[in-house]
């Protein structure tokens, strides 16, 4: 039963923080919670879809369909959540002051309400199609059947009790450093899946992987171990990546990092001409 | 969209890369054999076959890799180039006897 337990918690965790992160984030746009139920059910839906075809999923492209689905299930993770950083540096402001602010913005709150229907979607249907697979597998084989899913239950309670517990202490930073907090944390989890998509390219030969590994630090942060775990789902922690993970990871660091600055700066711009008129 | 067309323009180099194919069994939740040899240095296409009807996850922290293979389907992946040294890998669905090595020698 613990071993059942172990393995969903460790599927559950990493969409779990993500919805827990995204929730913080989202929580003044009005609205946002409707469209993360939707995004969840919707993700859930997807992963039952992924699982049920996953023989058609793999055979495809070759054999690396996974690998493709896997990376383009990131990648747009990595843009939604870009998106959603960008849009909060030039609204953040705006929500903390009122939520009637946004009420005359609707059309862009709107927007950023379908990015996070996507974020929660991506992220749930990626990590929850391998547990419905791994649960199936018990269901159908012969030998301790209830205990199994019950072990299955408790890892899934204990992950969204993580996803939860961001949440809650997310929501408990005083608000001067709300938006820095939340910003940074959807950053590097962009950094981290870009640097994911990355590793499942090279497993499908479709990049290079460049040094490999780049250093092994698996001897002192092992990633089967709970720090080296919360790393991995948080900012992408790898103890032996490639180098052309790096390179991703830099990437959108460097890119989401600018695209936010510049919005920024422009809100700025903007505001200033409008006092003076 | 960037990693789409990514994708896309990268795709035809796959087949063209020039690779040693190597192949494990899933069978009863073990992996046949538990132990594979394979030439430390170079790049490796490792097929997986399972025989079982459920799914399996093949999952190796040293080789940095997972796939999923589904019950009666086979798994393709590419590892390496590697130093010489002992790669364990698992089952990450039937941890309890699927567990594996791959050496680089």
């Amino acid at each position: 039963m613990f071993g059942t337990a172990i393995i969903v918690f460790r599927e559950v965790l990493e969409a779990s923080l993500i919805i827990g992160i995204v929730a913080a984030a989202t929580h003044s746009v009005p609205g946002s919670r409707r469209w993360l139920a939707a995004g969840l059910l919707a993700g859930l839906a997807g992963a039952a879809a992924v699982a049920a075809f996953a023989d058609a999923i793999g055979s495809f492209a070759s054999g690396f369909g996974q690998e493709l689905l896997n990376a383009t299930v990131l990648g747009i993770a990595v843009l939604m959540l870009a998106w959603h950083n960008i849009w909060m540096a030039s609204h953040g402001a705006e929500l903390a002051a009122s939520a009637r602010a946004v009420g005359k913005d609707i059309r862009d709150g709107r927007s950023e309400c379908s990015a996070l229907l996507l974020i929660v979607g991506l992220a749930v249907l990626r990590e929850g199609s391998e547990t419905v697979l791994f649960l199936y597998g018990i269901a159908a084989s012969e030998h301790g059947r209830s205990s199994m899913l019950l072990g299955g239950l408790v890892g899934l309670s204990l992950g969204v009790a993580a996803g939860y517990a961001i949440y809650a202490g997310l929501l408990r930073v005083p608000l001067r450093w709300f938006f820095a907090a939340t910003s940074v944390l959807v950053l590097l989890l962009a950094a981290g899946m870009a640097s994911q998509a990355a590793r499942f390219l090279i497993q499908a030969d479709l990049l290079p992987s460049l040094a490999a590994p780049l250093w092994d630090t698996s001897a002192l942060l092992p990633e089967s171990g709970v720090a080296g775990l919360l790393l991995h789902s948080l900012v992408g922690y790898d103890s032996r990546p490639a180098g052309m993970q790096l390179v991703f990871y830099i990437s959108a660091l460097v890119l989401i990092g600018t695209g936010m600055q510049w919005a920024r700066r422009l809100h700025k711009a903007n505001s200033r001409t409008g006092a003076a008129e | 969209m960037k990693y789409i067309s990514l994708v896309v323009l990268l795709f035809p180099l796959a087949a063209f890369a020039g690779d040693t194919g190597y192949t494990l069994v899933i069978r009863d939740h073990r992996f046949q054999p538990p132990e594979l040899s394979v030439p430390a240095g170079a790049k490796i296409r490792l097929q997986i076959e399972n025989q079982d009807e459920t799914a399996e996850e093949f999952d190796s922290y040293a080789l940095n890799r997972e796939k999923v293979v589904t019950g009666h389907g086979t798994a393709t992946l590419y590892i390496g180039p590697l130093s010489p040294g002992r790669y364990p890998f698992m089952g990450e669905f039937n941890q309890a006897t699927a567990q594996g090595v791959i050496v680089a020698q």
